[in-house]
C-alpha cells in the first residue's frame, strides 16, 4: 500500500473523528471521570471494604471487629475483601472507576498519589480537630496530603529488629551486642563461624516496596534521607551509597541469605520462625507470629528492639503507617465514615495491640494496654520517636520501581553502589 | 391459462413460504446469537476500541478528568524507551525458548502416548493434569519447588549430589527467567502433545509399513513421514503457543513480579505496570497495541513460512 499524503491525512482525520466521538460518549474525558462522584448514601446499607492481607491486623481480627461493629450498627453490613500488600495499590486503582469499594486500606506512601489524582475523598471537614493532637504524628502522615486529610490513620508502623536470643546466647551475645549495626555484623560472623545458622541475616530484598523499607532503615542509620531540601531524590549522596555498600557486603561476607533477593517480609518472618534466620528487620506483628506455636519453631526465643544504631547513633525506623480512606466513587460514604470512625477508635485499636500498634498517644501511657504486648511497646515507643519517610511525591510508585531495580543491581554486584544510585537519581529526575 | 401465467401461479407462493421460513429461522438465529454478540462486544470489541482511544490521550489517573489528546505521542514515547525494548528482548527469549522446548517435549510425549501401551488411556489422562491446573496455582506450586530454603528442587539436586548447597533459583535475573520458562513448559507440554497426538493418529499405518518394507530406518521414517505429516498440527501449535507466550503475564506476576532487576519483566507485565501501578493509562494502552502488532507480525511470518508446505492447514 502506498501512503500518499492524502491517504495519511484521511487516516489521521478518521482517527481524530473516532477519538472525538469517544470523547463525547465518555463525557469529554476518556476515563468518563466526570460521572464518578459517588454519594453519601445514608448511614445504612452494605459497604465493601478492601484490606491488606499481610502484617498487622489479621483476617480474624478484622472479622471480629466487623462483627462487633455490625452489632452496634445493625443497619450497616460490612463485606471485607483481603489482598496481599503487593496487589493492594493496583486493586484500589482498578476498582476506582466502578466505585467497587467504600473503604480502602492505604499505605503511608500513597495519599499523595491517590489524593492528587482524585481517587480518595477529602475528609478534612469530618476529621475532629482533637484527633490531630491525640494521635501520633507519624501515624497522621499516613492520611495527610498538602494539609488535608484523606482518611483516618489505622496504626503507626515501623520495622523493628528481631533476634533469636537462644542463638545469640550460644555465642555469648545479648541484646546489647546487637544494638548497633556494627554489633549485628560481629554477632552474625560469630553465629556463622560457630555453625549455629548458615546465614544469620535474612531481609525482604525482593523487587518490591519491601526492599525500599529495609534500605530506608539502613539509610537512616547512616544519617541519610531519600530527598534533598528541594525534594529531589538524593540517594547518591555519601550516606545513600554507604548504606547500599553495607547491604551488599553482608551478602559477599556470606552473612545474608542470598534468597533474601526473592523474599518479602512474610518469607523473612517464616524463615526466622523455622529457625533458619537469627536476626531480621520486620513489622511489629512479627513478634506475634514468632510466638505462635502453630507456625513457629522458636516460640519464646525471639527478642525485639528498635532498629540498631549506625555509627552516629541514628536509628530511625521506616514509616510504614497505614490508613483507611473512602474512594471518591463510593456510594455509601456516610456509612463508610461511620465504619472508619469505629474501627480506628481508641477502644477498638487498644483491643488488638498484639497485631498492630495504636494511633492514640494515650494508649502508650496506660499500663493495662502496654502490658498486653510489653516487648513490642517498649521497642516501638523508641522507634516512633524518629522515623524516616519515603518521598511523598505523586509519582512515588515510579520512583520506587527505579530504586528497587537499582538497589538490586548493586546487591547482585551488577553495578557498584555508587553507579546504581547515580543511575537511580538520573532516572527519577527524568520523570520530572 | 398461458404457460407464463401458469409458471407465475406455480412459482409465486414458494418464495413467500421460503421467506417466511427464513424469517423465522433468521429471528431464531438472531436471538440465539445475541448473547454471544453482546458478550464479545462487551469484553473484546469495546475494550479494544476504548484502549485504542485511550492510547491517543494523556491519561494519568483512573479518574482523570483532564485528558489532553496527544495523537501518536504515547507510541513514540514507548518506542523510544529502552526499558520497553529490554522487555521486548526478554519476551522474545521467553517466547522462543518456551515454544521450542514445548514443541520438542510435546513431540516426545505425543510419541509415547501414541505407542501401543497397555495402560495408554491412563497415561493420556495423567499427562493432561498439568494443563488442567490453573496458571496461578501452577505458578505458586513452582515458586514453592524453587524456594531457596525448603524447595523440592534443592532437596532433589542435593540428595542426588548434583549441587552441594541450596540455590536461590529466582534470585538471579537470567536464571529466574529460565526457571519461569521451565514452569510454563511443564504446564503447556500436555496441550502441545495432544495437538501432535491428533496429528500422529491421523497418519495411515500403511505408510509406516511401506517404509519398513523399504528398510527405512526410524530417523528416516521420522524425517520423511512423521514430520511432513505433522506439519498441519505443528503449524497450529506454533502459532497458538507463540501468541500465548508473547502475551505471558500471569505466571510472571505470581512467581517473580518481574524481578529480580526486571529480569523477568516481559512486555505484557511492563504494560500492566505502566498502566495500573504507574497510572499511566495512555502509555500502557499504547504498549498493548504495540504488543498486538508484534503478535500479528509474528503470526504472519509463521503462516507464510508454513504455507509453503502443501500439507499445512493454514
Amino acid at each position: 500500500m502506498k501512503f500518499t499524503s492524502k491517504r495519511i491525512r484521511r487516516m489521521i482525520g478518521g482517527l481524530a473523528t473516532v477519538a472525538a466521538a469517544a470523547m463525547v460518549i465518555s463525557g469529554c474525558s476518556v476515563t468518563g471521570a466526570s460521572t464518578v462522584t459517588g454519594a453519601g448514601g445514608g448511614n445504612s446499607g452494605t459497604i465493601n471494604a478492601l484490606f491488606m492481607k499481610q502484617a498487622g491486623y489479621s483476617e480474624s481480627d478484622i472479622a471480629a471487629i466487623i462483627k462487633s461493629f455490625e452489632a452496634k450498627y445493625p443497619k450497616i453490613t460490612v463485606k471485607p475483601t483481603f489482598v496481599a500488600y503487593e496487589a493492594l495499590h493496583d486493586k484500589i486503582v482498578t476498582s476506582a472507576p466502578a466505585g467497587t469499594y467504600d473503604v480502602v486500606h492505604l499505605d503511608v506512601i500513597w495519599p499523595s498519589e491517590f489524593a492528587s489524582k482524585g481517587l480518595i475523598t477529602d475528609v478534612t471537614n469530618q476529621f475532629p480537630a482533637s484527633w490531630k493532637t491525640s494521635m501520633l504524628g507519624g501515624a497522621l502522615t499516613s492520611a495527610e496530603y498538602k494539609g488535608k486529610f484523606y482518611g483516618v490513620p489505622w496504626g503507626p508502623s515501623t520495622k523493628l529488629f528481631f533476634f533469636n536470643k537462644t542463638m545469640l546466647a550460644k555465642v555469648g551475645a545479648t541484646q546489647a551486642d546487637v544494638s548497633t549495626w556494627a554489633g549485628v555484623i560481629t554477632v552474625a560472623k560469630k553465629l556463622k563461624a560457630a555453625g549455629i545458622v548458615k546465614y544469620p541475616l535474612s531481609w525482604s530484598w525482593s523487587q518490591a516496596e519491601a526492599v525500599i523499607c529495609d534500605y530506608a532503615d539502613i539509610l537512616g542509620s547512616y544519617g541519610g534521607q531519600f530527598t534533598d531540601s528541594s525534594g529531589k531524590l538524593d540517594v547518591n549522596s555519601a550516606a545513600g551509597v554507604a548504606a547500599l555498600t553495607w547491604m551488599r557486603k553482608t551478602i559477599t561476607d556470606g552473612l545474608t541469605d542470598p534468597a533474601s533477593l526473592t523474599f518479602l517480609e512474610d518469607d523473612v518472618d517464616k524463615s526466622m520462625a523455622a529457625g533458619k534466620t537469627a536476626m531480621e528487620l520486620n513489622w511489629e506483628s512479627t513478634f506475634r507470629d514468632q510466638n505462635d506455636p502453630k507456625i513457629s519453631k522458636v516460640v519464646g526465643q525471639v527478642g525485639v528492639s528498635a532498629p540498631p544504631k549506625g555509627a552516629n547513633g541514628d536509628n530511625p525506623g521506616v514509616n510504614g503507617s497505614m490508613a483507611l480512606s473512602i474512594p471518591t466513587g463510593s456510594k455509601h460514604k456516610t456509612a463508610a465514615w461511620t465504619f472508619i470512625k469505629y474501627i480506628t477508635s481508641e477502644a477498638v485499636q487498644d483491643k488488638y495491640v498484639t497485631s498492630s500498634m495504636t494511633n492514640w498517644k494515650a494508649s502508650y501511657t496506660q499500663p493495662a494496654i502496654t502490658q498486653s504486648n510489653p516487648q513490642v511497646f517498649a521497642a516501638a515507643g523508641t522507634a516512633y520517636n524518629s522515623m524516616i519517610l519515603r518521598p511523598a511525591v505523586a509519582n512515588y510508585n515510579q520512583v520506587s520501581q527505579i530504586l528497587q531495580v537499582e538497589i538490586q543491581n548493586a546487591l547482585l554486584g551488577k553495578k557498584t553502589p555508587q553507579q546504581a544510585m547515580d543511575d537511580a537519581v538520573a532516572a527519577a529526575n527524568k520523570l520530572g | 391459462m398461458t404457460v407464463a401465467s401458469a409458471k407465475k401461479d406455480l412459482g409465486s407462493p414458494l418464495p413467500v413460504k421460503r421467506r417466511k421460513g427464513f424469517d423465522k429461522q433468521g429471528k431464531l438465529a438472531f436471538w440465539l446469537l445475541l448473547p454471544a454478540c453482546v458478550a464479545v462486544f462487551g469484553v473484546i470489541i469495546y475494550p479494544m476500541f476504548r484502549t485504542l482511544i485511550v492510547s491517543l490521550f494523556q491519561v494519568n489517573s483512573a479518574l482523570a478528568s483532564v485528558t489532553p489528546f496527544v495523537g501518536l505521542g504515547n507510541y513514540l514515547t514507548v518506542l523510544s524507551n529502552s526499558d520497553f525494548w529490554a522487555s521486548i528482548g526478554r519476551t522474545l527469549y521467553f517466547t522462543l525458548v518456551s515454544t521450542a522446548l514445548e514443541l520438542i517435549l510435546g513431540l516426545i510425549v505425543a510419541g509415547l502416548l501414541n505407542a501401543n501401551l497397555k495402560w495408554r488411556w491412563l497415561f493420556r489422562t495423567i499427562v493432561v493434569i498439568p494443563w488442567a491446573i490453573p496458571t496461578i496455582v501452577n505458578a505458586a506450586m513452582w515458586k514453592g519447588i524453587f524456594n531457596a530454603q525448603y524447595g523440592a528442587l534443592n532437596a532433589l539436586l542435593t540428595q542426588l549430589g548434583i549441587i552441594q548447597n541450596y540455590q536461590a533459583w529466582l534470585a538471579d535475573p537470567t536464571l529466574a527467567l529460565n526457571m519461569v520458562i521451565l514452569a510454563d513448559v511443564w504446564k503447556t507440554v500436555p496441550l502441545v502433545a495432544f495437538f501432535l497426538l491428533a496429528g500422529l493418529t491421523a497418519i495411515p499405518p500403511e505408510l509406516y509399513e511401506a517404509a519398513k518394507l523399504d528398510r527405512a530406518s526410524w530417523p528416516r521414517i521420522f524425517r520423511s513421514i512423521v514430520l511432513p505429516m505433522l506439519v498441519p498440527s505443528i503449524s497450529i501449535v506454533l502459532v497458538l503457543r507463540t501468541v500465548e507466550a508473547f502475551k505471558v503475564f500471569d505466571i510472571i506476576y505470581a512467581m517473580t513480579r518481574g524481578g529480580p532487576v526486571n529480569g523477568t519483566a516481559t512486555v505484557a507485565y511492563y504494560a500492566y505496570e505502566t498502566a495500573f501501578s504507574d497510572q499511566n493509562f495512555g502509555v500502557g494502552s499504547a504498549i498493548s497495541y504495540i504488543i498486538t502488532i508484534f503478535i500479528l507480525v509474528l503470526s504472519a511470518v509463521y503462516l507464510r513460512l508454513l504455507r509453503r508446505s502443501d500439507l499445512s492447514l493454514l
